[in-house]
């Protein structure tokens, strides 16, 4: 089915919360640093990830586990024993970004499914296809840089699914190509799985304001009047040619409803929500939103409209609540 | 072990991009990258210019290799790049995974990019199967990773490693550049041309921090792992990228190779010509921006 909704999972609470909401599959990501969620008290152990599969698959919805961190030398057998598991365990396709790892997963399990990650960076058929024919990859996650003309290229020339993210916190940079949280504190989601970590991060009131810094940088200072909000580096405020100001991006969230009509008509096989990290309750609200607005698309998209209420729901939920098309609308790049 | 020159990673006049090549030849680079690896909107430069300065530069001596885009976005950028795989006279270094498609199938033998996110021997393998020859680690990978990847490299893989320069560590679709003068993408006035070191970004409290350039966003600090030249030899690096800078770059190349042939004085006359702090902490696994030198000291 077209525009299956994708729900993020970072607990069995989320998982049935996402499931119970209308999720066609979550995702998952096991309890270390094979995947790009590697935040303390998140993530599932074997046990769980079998039981979250159970009540998945008696509701006749899939699970998809995220093993989209890049393998290290020293502890590959990491990531090869996270594929083995997710086989036993029966999930219902596994989300790579490393070509050596997707080379083990062919050769080891081949009627595992494979998924590209939006950490493996394919911005163009091309790429997509390299995976395609290498690795037999039935879908990709396109990183969140792409015009929605230049998705639709991409779907027109490649049998591989595409899946966009609808909702949630937005990347600026593309995605697996960034460095900028290893640079400042030697974390970054390419190796360990996190962006500007919470270890590295600390608040401090000071006369001038509150201050966010990471290992040390400032990344922000709040005047009382402002709100302030999770210090991810490329959202602070900075000083360019004596010009202080959001120099990458606004503490903004990628909302796409409006982009629904269009998505469906070219193809697209899923969309995804980003948030892994968040409760169970914004899961659960998320998730409700979409549903209902991806089951009026489908009914009538000619005369499809997000519903205000729909949008206030998402924007209480949305960072700096405030939400951007990002880069499907060219007008933000 | 020697020394390679990397692609421009700045936008600069022709005039000026020209000159700088002309002097290239004189050097001590045994290769140079040539091509525009940020922008599909950098055009002072078109490819026949580039094939032209590498037939120029060939026929001085050096390796050439065609650096790919590293962010594919359109039918027009597949364009080029197929115009760069069909060439066939030079090696191209392949920036993202559609131009190691496109060289795997045309047969050209190819330098795996710091952006395809080689992380394991494995991955390594897998390119050199698909005919690359050299490859170069993520700018972020430390010595003791790199040490742990080349025990199980496949054989006959050479090694390069960036070495100096402003670190590249993040494409997006988004241009600071033309963020940062209120200009649309689409429209952006090729404002690169002002800076031909970047843009200089620092933290409220004055810090310098990192360095705009378009859709690329560097360090502030300058790579530099000059006084690291008998740990590279130990892992028997084959070579060590210097990315270009628009000032005393032939000073820099010089200074490197003072360095290799052992002469004192090479990481000092280095430092006096650096546009900005040494950072060498991924070397070491730490975080990027910190300097040894500064720790111990």
């Amino acid at each position: 089915m077209p525009l299956d909704l994708i729900c993020p999972a970072g607990s069995l609470v989320s998982l049935k919360a996402a499931i119970d909401n209308g999720a066609d599959a979550v995702y998952m990501g096991f309890r270390d640093n094979t995947n790009a969620r590697a935040f303390p008290g998140l993530n599932f152990d074997e046990a769980q990830a079998a039981e979250g599969l159970r009540y998945a698959h008696d509701r006749g919805r899939r699970v998809l586990l995220a093993l989209n961190t890049y393998p290290q030398p020293d502890t590959w057998s990491r990531w090869t024993g996270a594929i083995d598991r997710a086989a036993k365990l029966g999930m219902d396709a596994v989300i790579l970004a490393d070509a050596g790892l997707m080379r083990y997963a062919v050769k080891q399990h081949p009627n595992l499914r494979l998924h590209l990650s939006v950490q493996g960076s394919a911005t163009s058929y091309e790429a997509v296809n390299f995976y395609r024919e290498h690795f037999g990859i039935q879908r990709a996650v396109l990183p969140r840089v792409l015009s929605l003309p230049q998705v639709e290229n991409v779907v027109k020339h490649t049998d591989v699914e595409i899946e966009l993210f609808g909702f949630g916190g937005l990347c600026v940079m593309v995605e697996g190509r960034c460095l900028l949280s290893s640079y400042c504190t030697g974390e970054s989601p390419n190796t360990a799985g996190v962006c500007s970590p919470p270890k590295a991060v600390r608040w401090t009131d000071t006369p001038s304001g509150l201050e966010s810094r990471l290992n040390g940088v400032l990344l922000d200072r709040y005047g009382r009047d402002e709100k302030a909000g999770y210090p991810t580096l490329c959202k602070g405020r900075f000083e360019v040619s004596g010009e202080t100001y959001y120099a990458l991006e606004e503490p903004t969230s990628l909302n796409t409803l409006d982009l629904l009509p269009e998505m469906l008509k070219m193809g697209i096989a899923a969309i995804k929500i980003e948030g892994r990290q968040r409760s169970p309750a914004y899961v659960t609200q998320v998730t409700k939103v979409w549903r209902a607005a991806i089951d009026a698309v489908k009914k009538n998209a000619d005369n499809f409209k997000p519903t205000p209420a729909w949008q206030a729901e998402l924007n209480k939920l949305s960072e700096g609540q405030s939400h951007t098309l990002g880069a499907y609308n060219r007008p933000w790049k | 072990m020697n020394l390679s020159l990397g692609p421009l990673l700045y936008y600069w006049s022709r005039d000026d991009t020209l000159a700088f090549y002309a002097e290239v030849a004189n050097w001590p680079v045994a290769r140079v990258y040539l091509g525009e690896s940020v922008c599909s909107r950098r055009h002072l430069l078109r490819l026949p210019d580039w094939l032209a300065l590498a037939e120029q530069l060939a026929a001085a001596g050096k390796e050439v290799v065609l650096s790919s885009l590293t962010l594919i976005e359109s039918e027009s950028d597949l364009k080029m790049l197929r115009r760069i795989v069909g060439d066939g006279r030079f090696s191209v270094e392949a920036n993202e995974w559609g131009a190691v498609r496109l060289l795997a199938e045309a047969g050209v033998p190819f330098v795996a990019g710091p952006t395809l996110n080689v992380y394991n021997p494995e991955t390594l393998d897998v390119l050199a199967g698909l005919g690359a020859q050299r490859w170069l680690p993520p700018v972020e990978m430390s010595r003791l990773t790199l040490t742990s990847m080349l025990a199980g490299a496949p054989a006959g893989m050479e090694t390069e490693v960036f070495a100096y320069g402003r670190l590249p560590l993040a494409y997006s679709a988004r241009c600071f550049t033309a963020r940062h003068y209120n200009l649309p993408k689409d429209d952006c006035q090729f404002r690169c041309l002002d800076n031909p070191d970047g843009l200089a970004l620092a933290t409220r409290e004055g810090e310098s921090f990192l360095t705009l350039n378009g859709i690329q966003t560097q360090s502030a600090g300058v790579y530099n792992l000059i006084g690291e030249l008998d740990s590279l030899r130990e892992l028997d690096v084959a070579s060590l990228r210097l990315s270009p800078q628009s000032r005393h770059m032939g000073r820099v190349t010089a200074a490197f190779q003072a360095a290799l042939a052992g002469e004192p004085g090479a990481a000092n006359a280095l430092a006096a010509i650096m546009p900005g702090p040494a950072v060498d902490g991924y070397w070491h696994g730490h975080a990027g921006l910190e300097n040894s030198m500064e720790k111990h000291a």
